[in-house]
């Protein structure tokens, strides 16, 4: 136990950090929980309430009839109806009741309600009521209408999520996210690899310039290419007499704009593996290709995952690549692509919009948390990337 | 639709097998071409060498060739296009620049671009500097960072969808189902469409990025700050500093470095900062910023090459600098060893 451990363990000052961390935590967790219950709840109820009421039940306010006159008993001087206002409905209870619509809730379950008329009116917590009247009722007492606010348990549903599957095609944008995002994690893999060892163990002039280049145009905005290279893909779909928009396309712009940020995290790995192994195979007559292929690229492998995990994330979280290379029909339209679309033709929907998001995020999200030491190291060593 | 993604699958087999099968064949071919047999020593040395010239190209050629023709022929032609009309056919001076000198919009998006500039970068340094502090203290500072680290792996359209349901307003008498107005409200606050608040809506957009970018900076200080020495701060200790003089006096000196690398790559990102302006307010209430703008005018009216690329090259000026200093320090590390 260190001296500056124990400064920070004195009373007062440990107990305001675990208290301010926590108070953080629950902030950054927040917003992601609002869209994981709100995607589980019924629709109806997202719009009626907020989504932290969804776990305390919420109460709805239900019209009843209570029973007719010929239902009506003799009990010592008084006439009563009595029954269930809550018929077949099992599981539910009465928190008040009223008899006006303004009043739903005028009186508690349980209470006896005078109603004027020598008429009074109990409604109990389970939902049997006692109507009474100190004399015989009258042709128009009967049906008499009622309200009640019934509890309402926490309901949850997958039903949203069946919704955007199938109807709203996030499904298909799903199966196309992926048809994007596997090809453009891989591929740069084996170029950038290749490339990295060339610039860490071959000697040959004006290795310094390109990797120069190489770190300067890993911050080169993406706007700077797009005009060019839209213009390109079009020249290239008429010389072909193909569409402009294709899947290998978008392959090829990811894999490029990839490159300078894999080549530079792999090739910062690669120089640093031990030059006796290298120069040891070199000796024994092995050529560059088998030393890469052989030594390198498995020796590598922290590097080569750290880098997947970023280009995957990046590009499965991608919107602009996607618009301007991919388009936006419904073969093409990739998830953040939906996402963005149903923002504007389902703004209010948001059992449509959570379910949606949720799917949308789920996939990185797992990747995350099931590889988050990886991206750790990445990010440690490769920290000039703007994102 | 499975069909899809099989082809997918195919499509990685196929190039991984090309890709390996260019290296293979191109390394072979070049070792027949320049054949080294036993017995002319002279030639065979001769072949040697001009292999070790002819093999690294060999090696980075396909990234060679994809960084050219993604990026930096691009950059030579933005340049170009600046300079010509709305097809990019003919040439028009500086016409565009003096169009965005005077243009209402996108002075509009310089200031919130400086704006943004200003807030995120601060705000996530600040914070992630903070909360990197804080949970190196506790026991479960692991599961904290992690948490706070979350965000980095939502998109960014995904994260808007989350923060707008945050904001969400509804109107009359109905029940608030947005958390921020429903917290409004229970302190006597009147409801309000945030997004459309002139002038502060930036800030809620901007909230949105720096929920998602904390947690980045926060990994980066975090590492930065367990390599300050225990000596110094045990020293500071002795002395009597208290944990407000450590944190400003001792531990943001000796992680200036660091700060300055993610100061650096937060305002580049946000520089860049395109989908969450897109899906908030599409640059609508006076939101619009440079990259937005340029996507803009990519399609509006047909599209206009020139002022598009003007907008495109506004925001690579800004990154100029970051660049410059990016290669400086990599040289400098290269030189080093």
């Amino acid at each position: 136990m260190t001296l500056t451990r124990d400064f920070f363990k004195i009373g007062p000052a440990r107990l305001f950090v675990h208290a301010a961390v926590l108070l953080i935590v629950i902030i950054w967790l927040i917003p992601t929980l609002g869209i994981f219950v709100s995607a589980l709840r019924d629709k109806d109820q997202i719009v009626v309430s907020g989504w932290w009421t969804a776990f305390s039940g919420s109460s709805r306010t239900v019209a009843a009839r209570l029973g007719q006159v010929d239902q009506q008993k003799q009990d010592g001087p008084a006439y009563v109806i009595s029954g269930n206002v809550l018929d077949g409905q099992e599981g539910r209870s009465i928190n008040a009741f009223g008899t006006r619509v303004a009043q739903p809730s005028a009186y508690k379950a349980g209470e006896t309600a005078d109603l004027g008329d020598g008429l009074t009116l109990t409604v109990n917590e389970d939902g049997t009521y006692r109507y009474a009247k100190n004399a015989a009722f009258g042709p128009d007492d009967g049906g008499r209408r009622v309200y009640v606010s019934v509890a309402t348990p926490p309901e949850f549903t997958l039903q949203n999520y069946r919704t955007v599957l199938t109807g709203e095609g996030i499904g298909q944008s799903f199966i196309n996210s992926l048809t994007v995002t596997i090809p453009a994690t891989i591929i740069p893999i084996l170029i950038a690899a290749f490339a990295a060892y060339a610039l860490s163990w071959m000697e040959f002039p004006g290795r310094a310039l390109l990797i120069a280049l190489v770190v300067g145009l890993i911050v080169v905005p993406l706007q700077m290419s797009l005009i060019p290279l839209l213009r390109l893909y079009n020249q290239v779909g008429m010389l072909l007499d193909t569409p402009s928009k294709t899947y290998p396309g978008i392959w090829l712009a990811h894999t490029a704009f990839g490159m300078p940020l894999a080549i530079y995290l792999l090739r910062s790995y690669i120089a640093g593996l031990p030059k006796e192994i290298i120069e040891s195979a070199r000796v024994d007559g092995a050529s560059d290709f088998e030393i890469f292929t052989r030594i390198v690229l498995p020796l590598s492998f922290p590097a080569l995952a750290s880098f997947s995990i970023f280009q995957f994330l990046w590009v499965w979280n991608d919107l602009l690549v996607a618009m301007v290379f991919l388009g936006t029909d419904r073969d093409h339209l990739v998830l953040t692509g939906a996402l963005n679309a149903l923002l504007g033709s389902r703004g209010g929907n948001w059992e449509i919009l959570t379910a949606s998001a949720f799917i949308t995020i789920i996939v990185p999200l797992l990747v995350f948390f099931a590889l988050q030491r990886y991206l750790v190291r990445g990010l440690l060593s490769g920290s000039v990337k703007g994102g | 639709m499975l069909s899809q993604l099989v082809s997918a699958l195919g499509v990685v087999v196929v190039a991984v097998f090309a890709c390996a099968a260019y290296f293979y064949f191109s390394n072979k071919l070049l070792d027949m071409a320049l054949p080294v047999k036993d017995g002319d020593i002279r030639a065979a040395s001769q072949n040697l060498n001009r292999r070790s010239v002819i093999r690294p190209w060999l090696f980075l050629f396909p990234a060679l060739f994809l960084l050219v023709v993604y990026l930096v022929y691009p950059v030579v032609a933005t340049v170009i296009l600046s300079f010509y009309d709305r097809s990019g056919a003919e040439f028009v001076g500086f016409s565009n620049y003096q169009w965005a000198l005077g243009d209402r919009e996108f002075r509009q998006s310089i200031f919130n671009n400086i704006l943004w500039l200003a807030v995120v970068p601060a705000a996530c340094t600040f914070f992630g500097l903070v909360i990197a502090v804080m949970t190196d203290r506790i026991w479960w500072g692991n599961i904290a960072k992690s948490i706070v680290f979350m965000p980095m792996a939502i998109s960014f359209v995904g994260a808007s969808v989350i923060w707008k349901f945050i904001y969400e307003y509804r109107g009359g008498n109905a029940t608030q189902i947005g958390l921020l107005n429903a917290i409004v409200q229970l302190f006597g606050g009147t409801p309000q469409v945030w997004i459309s608040v002139p002038f502060w809506n930036s800030f809620f957009l901007m909230i949105i990025l720096i929920w998602i970018q904390t947690g980045f900076a926060m990994v980066i200080l975090s590492a930065a700050l367990r390599g300050i020495p225990e000596e110094t701060i045990e020293a500071a200790v002795i002395d009597g500093a208290n944990g407000w003089q450590i944190f400003w006096r001792i531990m943001v000196p000796q992680v200036w470095g660091t700060i300055a690398v993610v100061w650096t790559t937060i305002t580049i990102l946000v520089l860049k900062v395109f989908d969450i302006v897109l899906t908030m307010t599409n640059g609508q209430w006076d939101t619009m910023v440079l990259a937005n703008l340029m996507f803009n005018w990519m399609f509006r009216g047909g599209g206009d090459s020139g002022r598009s690329a003007v907008i495109a090259l506004i925001i690579m000026l800004a990154v100029t600098p970051i660049m410059v200093w990016n290669v400086r320090r990599a040289n400098r590390e290269l030189g080093g060893k």
